[in-house]
């Protein structure tokens, strides 16, 4: 019986929060649809962590949807690189569905729950069916699963404040022309090798070799992904939408939305096109180790001048985003297993400061740093989670994001980019500033308040100090995170066969002549 | 004792972590806060002291934690160097854990279970730091020894002490992330390891071209050595209590930067390969006129904290460059400096403490006839002076001769004319303190910001415990003096690596 329900594990993964969506909606009552909400997202957390014990390995699980043989059928296709992704994604899924039952009551309308339940766990589903598909336009219809129902959920924080709503609409046109740029992208690809299947695409375009409508469909494919992940600067529409979308929608957009379109990056930047020509190394090293470096350095600074501490965190998102992008970009090995490395890491950090916030907001209402004077008297539990988590993001000993910093610092120099190793750290301490401004507000200021401030419920706390301390272990023990992501980047390697492409010899006789 | 070293050792580093626990458990309880705080200490440096004499006999104890990174662990092994400093730092604990109740309930400070256990988790990264078994783990208690010594800086929550702090942490952090860890990983993509080894681990794995950019990439990182230009967040951490001052920026936070600066040297460069390119020649003038410009500007400072801290800046270069000379007798006297100046300064500082919870005096000029009323006090700040200055029978005359041996050995004579200025500037801005205070006469009225001094005769010393502690230490700057033939011996393996020039072994004490 539960070797029968395992061998169905990747399909289950993404139809258990498929169908409870519905569910929530049917039976109407929001605690029950918190509930089957609770209970479907932890469920597709075990069959990840199931998958990604599977696949740790190197193995790679092929499952044909339906029974239909790929590749006319639509395949899932599991290993290490998405089996990581997807136990961050659906981890953090569980943690968010478990922190959201107190945490909305304050910030959506009663009637509105089942929706935002529904809507949260299409999200899910979405999420998850982009990372575990092996069919190219799979990964767009989950796409835009996600996506819309992203936007639903951005809304939602019109109840707090009326500005989500602009802040949804905004993200709608420019994820709506991410969106169609990634499948025109598809679309050329379709035409060129008339198939929709990564593997199946990878073969065919390495035998037709390069050409125009290859590269044009590499740079729709690329800006429409860059759009999703909020690469600079092409990450307008995140600020806003982090900073006014519920607190709860913030955490998990944070921890999870960007993190799978850095996921569909790689994947085609490795697995589809391989790096068989030039042209999309180039690109890589001459325009997206620049913006990354820009990412880094102007998201940073902007941060330090805000005084909300959502749109700080938003800004500090689109710095991060900026080290995994430069981490990828290096295309060696070490670069790759820092950008995955830290994929993880800082959703576990992103997502534990948002919770941490949106705690703040859930007793006081606000989430303005000089709101959140004397806090850390006040609501003990959480302020320690945000400086814990703070101390991630700067990167410090024994948090996860130093081992983020020093895989990163490690591949640059290999490559002998130590000016890029210096950017790295300059960056990382303006993290420093933006993290300590409210370090310093929350415990050495003066308690704007007389009234003495509730501490946060548990059913918050709990689900916060899981991602605090998982962020310390991380930091710690790298053996599950440090193993998954090499292996994950010796296969994304071997797709593209990097490591093998022969050298050009300067001098040497061309094979022509 | 007869707990395995590698049991005793993972003890020495978490007893003051359990000490935390236990301090913040009794937050309502001053009196047992206090007492487990002392209690704490004591065990502490009998398990470090338990090390001595297996180290002196040439063991080195270890410990493995687990691995953090592949092949970068969390790893133990005590050598002579960190014996010396895990001893000083947990010596003076003992004695400044005393302080700290005398100073903290007669200033009746504010937050003084968060100061213990602040105070406790400090000490628990500084024996981190002496008993790392490679760069990878000291970096790590490194970083956690200046995150929890931030809120004692900044423990009076004032403008003042915020604008402090934030000097504090933002240099402190900048350099260690800014420049140490990069050379951190440089040197482990280079060497292959990170394990502190006798003789250096980069010997014929680097272009020697390059290697004074290493050497200045650690230098400049470990910002707790306060070289110039990143000494800055010393004199800013002088807001805080006196005991942090006492402790921690005299001893345990300062001296872990020195400590680290000799490891890097010793273990990691290996000072026969810095000898041999003198890829540390710059490091010796820039600590040379780091030693010079803060000793001038502690002569233009009238805060009694604020010269002591120039005064630091300048004794800790004294260390630096005793590294920089690249030879075996400077890092003796390099070595031998972070115990004397540890005794010596900590008796300053709480001095200095003692006299503002008596009179409320921060200013020297405010101290004209104190040393009347406060005998005990500036007797032990002159005994500490002595010392600092280098005079016999005080135990900083030893570090120094050691020091300028080191400068003659080398070849540099110049750096003894250094050695024998930055003392008379010693003199110059520490001695008229304690003269003005003995022979200069009170003023007949007292100033409207001193009120509270006691214009009638008499001695009115601070409390007991703020006065008993500067006293030990000052009888501890003489003892020094007498058994620093056990210093020279402890650090002998490391200084002489290779022990077959006979002839240095006449010039123990």
């Amino acid at each position: 019986m539960l070797s029968a329900i395992l061998a169905h594990a990747p399909a289950l993964q993404t139809v258990v929060p498929l169908i409870a969506a519905p569910l929530c909606v049917l039976f109407g009552r929001r605690h029950l649809a918190w509930a089957i909400t609770l209970a479907a997202s932890l469920i597709s957390a075990l069959f990840a962590a199931y998958l990604l014990a599977q696949t740790l390995d190197g193995s790679v699980i092929s499952y044909e949807l339906g029974g239909w043989a790929p590749p006319l059928g639509i395949e899932y296709r599991i290993d290490a690189v998405n089996a990581f992704v997807l136990f961050i994604v659906a981890s953090v899924g569980a943690l968010v569905a478990l922190y959201a039952r107190e945490s909305i009551e304050q910030e959506i309308d009663p009637a509105l729950h089942v929706y935002f339940y529904t809507a949260f766990l299409l999200c899910l589903t979405g999420l998850l069916g982009v990372t575990i598909t092996g069919d190219a336009f799979n990964v767009f219809v989950f796409l835009e699963i996600s996506s819309l129902s992203t936007y639903t959920l951005v809304a939602l924080g019109a109840g707090r404040d009326q500005r989500a709503l602009t802040a949804a609409y905004n993200y709608l046109i420019m994820g709506t022309i991410g969106a169609t740029f990634f499948v025109i992208g598809i679309g050329f690809l379709y035409m060129l090798t008339g198939t929709l299947n990564m593997a199946d695409l990878a073969e065919r375009i390495a035998a037709l070799g390069d050409n125009r409508t290859l590269r044009i469909a590499f740079v729709f494919i690329f800006v429409g992904i860059g759009l999703k992940l909020a690469m600079f600067p092409l990450h307008l529409w995140l600020p806003n939408a982090y900073s006014y979308a519920p607190s709860v929608v913030s955490v998990f957009l944070a921890a999870t939305a960007t993190k799978v379109a850095v996921y569909v990056m790689l994947r085609f930047l490795f697995t589809v096109f391989g790096f068989d020509y030039g042209f999309q190394a180039a690109t890589l090293q001459t325009i997206v180790v620049p913006l990354a470096v820009i990412a880094m350095f102007a998201s940073s600074i902007v941060a330090i001048f805000q005084s909300d501490l959502k749109r700080m965190l938003a800004y500090s998102s689109v710095a991060q985003i900026g080290y995994i992008l430069l981490g990828i970009s290096l295309l060696n090995k070490p670069g790759l297993t820092a950008g995955i490395i830290h994929l993880f890491n800082h959703a576990v950090i992103k997502g534990a400061l948002f919770m941490a916030v949106g705690a703040f907001v859930y007793r006081i209402g606000s989430s303005r740093i000089e709101d959140l004077r004397g806090i850390g008297k006040q609501m003990p539990w959480m302020a320690a989670a945000f400086v814990a988590a703070g101390l991630g993001l700067i990167g410090v000993p024994l948090t996860a994001g130093f081992i983020s910093k020093w895989y990163l610092i490690q591949a640059t120099l290999d490559e002998g980019a130590w000016w890029l190793a210096l950017l790295i750290v300059g960056s990382s301490l303006l993290a420093v500033i933006y993290v300590w401004r409210v370090v310093e507000a929350m415990y050495l200021a003066a308690p704007v308040q007389d009234a003495p401030v509730k501490k946060a419920p548990w059913s918050m706390i709990v689900p916060t100090w899981i991602m605090v301390l998982a962020s310390l272990y991380f930091g710690i023990n790298t053996e599950l995170t440090g193993k998954a992501a090499s292996t994950a980047a010796d296969l994304l390697i071997q797709a593209t066969q990097i490591e093998k492409a022969p050298e050009t010899v300067p001098g040497a006789p061309a094979a022509g002549e | 004792m007869d707990m395995s070293p590698s049991f005793a050792i993972s003890l020495a580093v978490l007893l003051p972590l359990i000490g935390t626990v236990l301090i913040g458990m009794s937050d309502r309880r001053p009196n047992q806060r206090e007492a487990v705080s002392i209690l704490t200490s004591i065990a502490l440096f009998y398990v470090v002291a338990g090390f001595l004499p297996d180290v002196m006999s040439g063991a080195r104890p270890s410990a493995t934690w687990f691995e953090v990174l592949p092949s970068l662990s969390l790893a133990f092994e005590i050598e002579p160097l960190g014996m010396l400093f895990a001893l000083v730092a947990s010596g003076l604990w003992i004695v400044t854990a005393l302080y700290c109740i005398g100073y903290m309930r007669g200033n009746k400070e504010s937050h003084q279970t968060r100061f213990y256990m602040c105070f406790a988790l400090a000490i628990s990264a500084a024996i981190g730091i002496a008993f790392a078994a490679n760069m990878f783990t000291l970096f790590i208690f490194y970083e956690v020894l200046t995150i929890s010594t931030y809120p004692l800086v900044a423990h009076k929550q004032n403008e003042a002490a915020k604008s402090g702090a934030r000097t504090y942490l933002g240099i402190l952090i900048g350099t260690s992330i800014g420049f140490q860890l990069i050379a951190i990983i440089w040197t482990w993509i280079l060497a292959g390891t990170l394990d502190f080894k006798l003789g250096g681990i980069l010997a014929g794995k680097i272009d020697p071209t390059i290697l004074p950019v290493l050497l200045g990439l650690y230098a400049f990182g470990i910002g707790k050595a306060a070289l110039m230009p990143f000494h800055r967040w010393l004199p800013a951490a002088m807001v805080a209590p006196t005991p942090v001052s006492a402790l921690l920026h005299a001893v345990a936070v300062v001296k872990a930067g020195v400590f680290t600066m000799l490891k890097v040297g010793v273990y990691i460069f290996g000072i026969d390969l810095l000898a041999v390119t003198q890829a540390s020649d710059w490091l010796m003038w820039l600590a040379a006129a780091s030693i010079l410009i803060a000793s001038t500007i502690a002569l233009t400072k009238d805060n009694l904290k604020a010269r002591l801290a120039y005064s630091t800046v300048s004794q800790l270069s004294y260390i630096t460059l005793g590294m920089a000379l690249a030879t075996s007798l400077g890092v003796m006297g390099g070595a031998m400096h972070i115990a004397m100046h540890a005794m010596g300064k900590i008796t300053l500082f709480m001095c200095a403490g003692a006299i503002y919870v008596a009179t409320h005096k921060t200013e020297i000029s405010d101290m004209d006839g104190l040393g009347r009323i406060m005998p005990f006090t500036f007797g032990a700040f002159l005994i500490g002076a002595l010392s600092i200055i280098g005079l016999p029978p005080l135990g900083g005359a030893w570090s120094k001769w050691y020091l300028m041996l080191g400068a003659a050995d080398a070849g540099h004579q110049i750096m003894i004319v250094v050695f024998m200025v930055s003392s008379l500037l010693n003199v110059a801005y520490l001695l008229p303190i304690v003269a003005r205070a003995f022979f200069v006469p009170a003023p007949r009225f007292a100033s409207a910001g001193a009120a509270a001094v006691p214009v009638r005769g008499g001695i009115q010393e601070a409390p007991i415990l703020c006065v008993l502690p500067p006293v030990i230490t000052a009888i501890g700057c003489l003892l020094l003096f007498f058994y620093a033939g056990e210093i020279y011996s402890l650090i002998y393996p490391v200084a002489f690596p290779d022990p077959s020039s006979a002839a240095v072994q006449s010039l123990a004490p």
